[in-house]
């Protein structure tokens, strides 16, 4: 790591030693600062919390009653011996890359992120620094994402089919950020927008927040049958093949995620449909991303690693893996069964 | 293409069969006749010659795509597939205009690739893939390396077909058998019209059997079944049609040529027979293990030797055809009849058997006979109803196979691989090992018999314990245990452990056992 170590590798997760902090930490640490809210990156049994202000009411709704503090986009703030402040990242409202300063040596963060604006969530802002630590969950060329209106689009004109057919659209998509992402992105279809529990306890979160999200219902026993004939039902992924599923009637399912891009894994889905949205940068995201922080140090995690480390040092960059323990849950199993799916995958 | 891809894109969005088939009807009723040929063609698993090598193939897309060769290689270990991993890593967009030509047109341009010099095979390429969308070059890849699969079985090709012509679909299914290819005939020749000369080597559709599963008493009245050995030979139609005999297997391959010693049947069987049984290396009376007939599979025709050494014979066990007559309606027990006639008091130097019928008088006793198979040299039982007619593909209820339980061992995995189609992206194909002394020796792979959560848990673990890589190989520590099941053993001294497994699988994944309590190679010999 050399003398210019900002931050440092540990067993609890990254740390800053000017500060005494860590980010993202999987295990129970004094000081957690959060990039965002799944669940793989927001733990429980942290001593105190630091995440935007826009990422606080999701974070309590999740984890409950915690010691945590908000901040906002670009505000910088003194910890110890380091200067940090969190800029959006474009993952899910609320998510943000966290710059830290020691020294005048800068190293930011990624969390996870993508390039592309959604219209929902503060677009990403590439932040300069020495040395970058990025996600790469779709670090292979195989992932390109095409632009979300055309994806929009597609899930549309599946709608459409299945109300034409009477039948209900129940779309998977996680709970935070591609559900809202979803429903702000698709709009007006031929009917309502109906929604999962999960799904719903998070928008009404959102939407209490000022997120522009259109109006939804949550599904119940007491759900007018004929009007889920032609609805658009957001679930989460646990959701699809479930016995809730199974009430709501005929059903063609579709699911929302980069790893739709590849046929085998759309097969072993067994949905319906497979739409390719993705909330983390594609190969050209990554790429971008990485070129615009004028970093020459890279630190990849989470995702293709070994591959893209090897890309990047072909391409003259100092890159080296970092193992997180984000690894097995949602990127390397992206087929997991739906029961074990948590909300942290792409 | 784009009339094709539009299928090929409805086909592969849908997990449902009449969605599948009302998508190929509308092709089939719209497509000009060239293109529906080749789609037939095509969901039966006949392809163009191949005129690019897949190397060649790897390194254009690379070079186009602006990719180092490693890191190609390394998106097509993680896809699976190398027609889907060039179309996703080329540039996206089609050029202007795009693609206005026919299915076939590219089937003839595909051809022609294999008449090109290397640059203009090349420039041909790349001009393909540049006027192409990502489906259309996904087509264009699979057509040059083939394995278009779409997940439409023959049978749901041909009921689509049959709707769209108004052609029954079992004259259809018939229609469709045999060795043609479209450049050989034509849509008009092959579907529509009945040409008496081309029927003359055609064989029927076969008949396919289910595993019995939920117990033999199920069938009901031990009366109404015929019970047969089921042996491990090559199923097979012989037809004597015309003054000729042909040999058909059931993967409708034409192999006359290599079992020249059936041609016998033309001096002894009328004109205008067909049988149903399995061929089957046979000597004293007695069946040879499948390793004899398989040294002359792979053969177009077969040395003196060999035929001395594996001679075959077929083992009738029905009659589909007798004087020129189709007899699939008539119940089994009457096609029974006829076949002993037919083959009663023959010589003994006529490659030509009936499969005798095994008596039993309740399930027990049957159940008391089946456990004898392997000492036999056979599989198991057959069991079909007696009433039944002919009816060709897989039907649940007439035919049953009914197995003994297969030989297991408990094996350690040394190397694990990814799959392909779906289970791309999952490590599903292992390499499995027994103790030799110290060490672990390989013995066989396996594919198939886990369930898709177990492979899933499977391949985190080898993704966190990959102790070296060889190109897609993943070599693990010896640490789980599995038991593998398998028909047959033989004595190979091709293979390191010096035997080879009949139909190997993993029949479950020994959680519950330590690598060090895995078979040793002596407990496998001790099989032999």
């Amino acid at each position: 790591m050399g003398d210019m170590a900002v931050l440092s590798f540990t067993e609890a997760g990254i740390w800053c030693e000017a500060g005494d902090f860590h980010i993202d930490p999987w295990r129970p640490v004094p000081r957690a600062l959060i990039t965002h809210g799944h669940a793989d990156h927001a733990r429980p049994g942290h001593g105190a919390y630091l995440a935007t202000h826009a990422a606080l009411p999701v974070l309590r709704h999740r984890l409950g009653d915690i010691r945590a503090e908000g901040i906002a986009y670009g505000e910088a703030r003194q910890i110890g011996g380091a200067t940090v402040s969190f800029h959006p990242a474009g993952h899910v409202p609320g998510s943000a890359q966290i710059r830290v300063e020691v020294g005048g040596e800068v190293w930011v963060v990624s969390g996870d992120y993508k390039t592309e604006p959604d219209g929902l969530c503060e677009p990403f802002d590439p932040v300069r620094c020495h040395a970058f630590i990025s996600e790469c969950t779709f670090g292979l060329p195989v992932f390109r994402w095409a632009p979300q209106a055309e994806v929009a689009a597609e899930i549309r004109a599946w709608w459409q089919a299945n109300a034409a057919a009477g039948r209900v659209s129940l779309l998977g998509a996680y709970a935070l950020g591609k559900a809202q992402r979803l429903m702000a992105a698709v709009g007006d279809g031929p009917g309502p927008i109906l929604t999962h529990g999960a799904v719903e306890a998070v928008t009404d979160v959102l939407r209490g927040q000022g997120y522009a999200l259109p109006a939804t219902e949550l599904v119940t026993p007491g759900t007018d049958k004929a009007r889920l004939a032609g609805a658009l039902v957001i679930a989460p992924p646990a959701a699809l093949g479930s016995a809730w599923a199974r009430r709501l009637g005929t059903v063609s399912t579709g699911f929302a995620s980069g790893w739709m891009r590849m046929r085998g894994v759309r097969r072993r889905r067994g949905a319906d449909r497979g739409f390719v949205m993705s909330d983390h940068a594609d190969w050209d995201g990554l790429n971008a991303a990485i070129a615009a922080t004028g970093a020459e140090r890279v630190f990849v995690t989470h995702g293709y690693t070994s591959v893209f480390r090897r890309w990047l040092e072909s391409r003259g960059y100092d890159a080296q893996v970092v193992a997180t323990e984000f690894e097995g849950e949602s990127v390397e199993t992206p087929a997991r069964e739906p029961a074990a799916a948590t909300e942290a995958g792409p | 293409m784009k009339r094709f891809a539009a299928l090929y894109t409805a086909l592969d969005q849908s997990t449902k069969t009449t969605t599948k088939v009302a998508a190929l009807e509308a092709y089939f009723r719209e497509a000009p006749d060239a293109d529906r040929l080749w789609t037939i063609a095509l969901l039966s698993g006949r392809r163009p010659r191949r005129g690019v090598t897949t190397t060649q193939l790897r390194d254009w897309a690379a070079e186009l795509a602006g990719l180092p060769q490693w890191l190609f290689e390394d998106s097509y270990a993680v896809v699976g597939d190398l027609a889907e991993t060039i179309a996703l890593v080329l540039p996206e967009g089609e050029a202007p205009g795009g693609d206005t030509r026919s299915l076939s047109d590219w089937i003839a341009e595909v051809k022609r690739l294999g008449t090109l010099d290397e640059p203009a095979r090349k420039a041909a390429v790349l001009g393909a893939w540049g006027t192409l969308d990502r489906t259309g070059r996904f087509v264009f890849n699979k057509l040059i390396t083939g394995g278009l699969r779409v997940g439409v079985s023959q049978t749901l090709m041909t009921r689509a077909l049959a709707r769209a012509t108004g052609v029954p679909e079992p004259e259809l299914a018939h229609r469709l058998m045999g060795d043609w290819t479209p450049e050989t005939v034509s849509f008009e020749s092959l579907v529509l019209t009945r040409d008496p000369e081309a029927d003359l080597s055609k064989p029927y559709p076969f008949c396919l059997a289910y595993q019995v599963e939920d117990g033999v008493q199920a069938l009901g009245s031990p009366a109404d079944w015929l019970a047969e050995w089921k042996w491990d030979g090559i199923r097979g139609q012989v037809i004597l049609r015309g003054g000729q005999h042909f040999v058909w297997s059931r993967g409708e391959e034409l192999m006359t040529d290599r079992f020249p010693e059936l041609a016998r049947l033309r001096d002894f069987v009328p004109e205008g027979t067909v049988f149903d049984g399995e061929i089957l290396g046979w000597r004293d009376g007695a069946p040879l293990p499948f390793a004899a007939l398989q040294t002359r599979i792979g053969r177009k025709t077969v040395p003196k030797k060999l035929l001395a050494e594996a001679p075959v014979i077929l083992l009738a066990y029905d009659l589909l055809e007798a004087g020129g007559e189709d007899l699939r309606a008539a119940p089994l027990a009457e096609r029974r009849a006829r076949l002993a006639t037919l083959t009663e008091g023959l010589p003994d130097e006529v490659p030509l058997r009936l499969s005798p019928e095994v008596g039993f008088d309740d399930w027990a006793a049957l159940a008391a006979l089946r456990a004898t198979s392997r000492a036999r040299g056979a599989e198991g039982l057959m069991l079909k109803r007696r009433a039944a007619p002919y009816v060709g593909g897989r039907r649940k209820g007439d035919w049953w196979k009914w197995k003994v339980d297969p030989l297991s061992v408990d094996a350690v995995m040394i190397y694990a691989q990814a799959g392909h189609g779906r289970r791309a992206n999952l490590f599903t194909d292992y390499t499995f090992a027994v103790w030799d002394g110290d060490a672990l020796v390989p013995f066989t792979k396996a594919y198939s018999g886990l369930t898709d959560a177990e492979f899933r848990e499977i391949t985190a673990w080898v993704r966190k314990n990959t102790l070296q890589r060889f190109g897609p190989v993943r070599q693990v520590p010896g640490e789980l245990v599995f038991e593998i099941g398998f028909e047959g053993i033989q004595p190979s001294p091709r293979h390191k452990s010096g035997i080879a497994l009949r139909f190997p699988r993993m029949l479950r994944w020994r959680r519950d056992k330590p690598a060090a309590e895995a078979d040793t190679l002596e407990s496998l010999r001790a099989l032999l």
